[in-house]
């Protein structure tokens, strides 16, 4: 029977020729990833289920990025805890400050998950590795306990809706544009415990962090995963950087969706989500009249090189406008240091922008950079709740590193047009 | 199993920084949660609440992060039973981990109103509203769930799994 990326990729991970939508499977895990929130409860439950051991110390990632570098005794005492079960384990993948970076960026970019895997992490963005054609879903620390003791996880088999996009995207476009148009249209539970995979022409043109952004946005659509089918961008990406063989599945012809969406590209334009639900979207040239006081560049989002090559286009030789704080965090160490190398940082210090270790920072309202009450914040990251970046009664407003960084100089949100 | 207890009505989409917002994720002390349950989401709670009582919200209740601190601090709050119109998947799957009852009821989630005197019999899903006498169905508990709530959550069954429950 025919069937789609993703039921292909849970099948093999099951010991199955074949699995339909709605079946309970057993599965093998490639991965388990647990941060300095979610590890701590994790080990908690570990250890109370007595294990021998982890199922291998090889296959658990441990990040702490979310209060780190630790902005206060209690998030210390959080790391401590990571650390020192890290060690007693011997786990292999354990990324302590100077080596970290924000998981969703580090784990592909180490290498640590590959084309076919199925990976499980207690964060909901663990779907972002769907964009080398990866099963990866979020959970929480309670199920990734039971994972690093078995080595598997019980997972429902979702239905699969299928958004096929086609033309050449216009100038400032991206895939953060893209996955924000799907979100503003199918609300944040409209593709709830589904699969959201992306096809089509504008989708195989789309470059490797694009497609990070678009997967990474999955869960803000309610979704299990987000996938895209790998290829020649995938292979560019993952060849001589994947640790384990990887494999390339791709859904047959004949798959059955539960729903399939059709974009023409050409007409999407970049996308603001106003306060308080990503699916709050409209184009920029939509937005009107919005200062704001703080712009975010970064995040599992968009905290990759392309991201920062963007944001420095419209940034180098300008000035951050004197009512705002511009704050940018590249993803990871090794993203720092390629930054570093293309004269970015060197353009956003310039510009009047702070630059930032990696860290999750402000985007969960951790550290680096929370906003006062009735304080108005544009940022790359993927959520925009109340009191996401601070006070219940500041605003976010979410946009793609270009149009954060045109908003920066012009103090109020712009599209990256309006400074060239 | 029945859960008593008046109602708390919340909209659609209640997100886990609502339930529990970041800020206090620096701990995973239970009780130190508790306190800062729906602190965002209704700055006046808990005032009047009392041990036992029900949320009730609309559709994708749980909604955001993965963080198990939120059934974690509903259930350390002393709140019996969620009901809503659906789930959000990670908070669904927290929720059974961990021992927070929810109910999946579009009836209910659209009937009820805040306030209303609730009763749920946990195994038939029933639940009854005592202030107007309604009653309406929930969705039914797959039976793997249930096999986890008769271990005593999941890290129970999986102790038992490896033969040391
Ligand atoms: S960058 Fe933001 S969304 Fe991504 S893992 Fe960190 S806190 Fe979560």
């Amino acid at each position: 029977m025919a069937m789609t990326i993703t039921e292909k990729i849970l099948a093999a991970h099951a010991g199955k020729d074949q699995v339909v939508p709605g079946e309970l499977i057993n599965a093998r895990v490639d991965l388990v990833l647990g941060n300095d929130i979610t590890g701590p409860v994790a080990i908690k439950e570990f250890n109370r289920i007595g294990a021998a051991g982890v199922f291998d110390r090889e296959r658990i990632a441990l990040v702490p990025d979310h209060f780190t570098p630790n902005k206060d005794i209690k998030s210390a005492g959080q790391s401590k805890i990571m650390r020192e079960f890290a060690r007693e384990h011997k786990i292999v993948n354990y990324y302590d400050v100077g080596r970290m970076g924000i998981e969703h960026c580090l784990l592909p970019e180490q290498g640590l998950v590959g084309p076919g895997d199925l990976v499980i992490g207690a964060d909901s963005h663990t779907c972002t590795y769907g964009a080398l054609g990866t099963f990866s879903t979020g959970m929480g620390s309670t199920d990734i306990a039971s994972a690093m003791a078995l080595g598997e996880t019980w997972l429902k088999v979702p239905e699969s809706i299928k958004f096929v996009f086609e033309g050449p995207l216009k100038p400032w476009v991206t895939g953060k544009d893209l996955i924000l148009r799907i979100i503003g249209d199918i609300g944040v539970d409209g593709a709830l415990y589904k699969a959201m995979e992306f096809t089509g022409s504008t989708i195989a043109n789309l470059s490797i962090d694009g497609r990070f952004s678009m997967c990474n946005m999955a869960v803000e659509a309610g979704a299990k995963n987000g996938i895209v089918p790998p290829d020649q961008i995938t292979r560019a990406y993952v060849e001589g950087r994947c640790r384990r063989p990887y494999r390339f599945y791709q859904s047959d012809p004949d798959a059955a969706y539960a729903k399939v969406y059709k974009y023409d590209a050409t007409k999407i334009e970049p996308q603001i989500a106003f306060p308080h639900l990503p699916e709050n979207c409209r184009a920029v040239s939509d937005a009107g009249h919005v200062e704001i006081d703080q712009s975010v560049i970064g995040s599992c989002t968009n905290g990759r090189i392309e991201d920062l090559r963007e944001a420095a286009k419209v940034l180098r030789g300008k000035k951050v406008h004197n009512n705002v704080r511009l704050i940018i965090f590249p993803g990871t160490q090794d993203i720092y240091l390629q930054a570093l190398g293309e004269g970015l940082i060197e353009a956003f210090i310039r510009a009047g922008a702070a630059v930032s270790t990696p860290t999750c920072g402000p985007c969960l309202g951790g550290h680096m950079g929370i906003l006062a009450e009735g304080e108005r914040c544009i940022a790359t990251t993927n959520r925009n709740f109340v009191g996401r970046m601070g006070h219940p009664g500041s605003e976010v407003y979410l946009s793609n590193p270009a149009v954060a960084a045109a908003s920066a100089i012009m103090g109020r949100i712009a599209g990256p047009w309006e400074v060239e | 199993m029945e859960f008593k207890g008046r109602t708390w009505k919340f909209g659609p989409d209640v997100d886990t920084d609502a339930i529990i917002p970041a800020r206090y994720l620096t701990t995973s002390d239970p009780a130190e949660l508790a306190e800062h349950c729906m602190e965002d989401a209704v700055p006046s709670f808990p005032p009047g609440f009392k041990q036992g009582d029900i949320f009730v919200a609309g559709k994708n209740f749980g909604c955001g992060s993965s963080r198990e601190h939120a059934p974690i601090a509903i259930k350390a709050a002393g709140v019996s039973c969620v009901i809503a119109r659906t789930f959000a998947r990670i908070f669904y799957r927290n929720a059974f981990n961990i021992g927070l009852p929810i109910f999946e009821s579009p009836e209910a989630a659209e009937d009820v109103c805040d306030g209303d005197e609730l009763a749920v019999e946990a195994s038939t899903g029933i639940i009854t509203n005592l202030t107007t006498g309604r009653t309406y169905k929930s969705a039914p508990v797959p039976p793997f769930m249930q096999e986890i709530i008769a271990a005593g959550g999941l890290i129970n069954h999986v102790a038992a799994k490896l033969g040391r429950g």
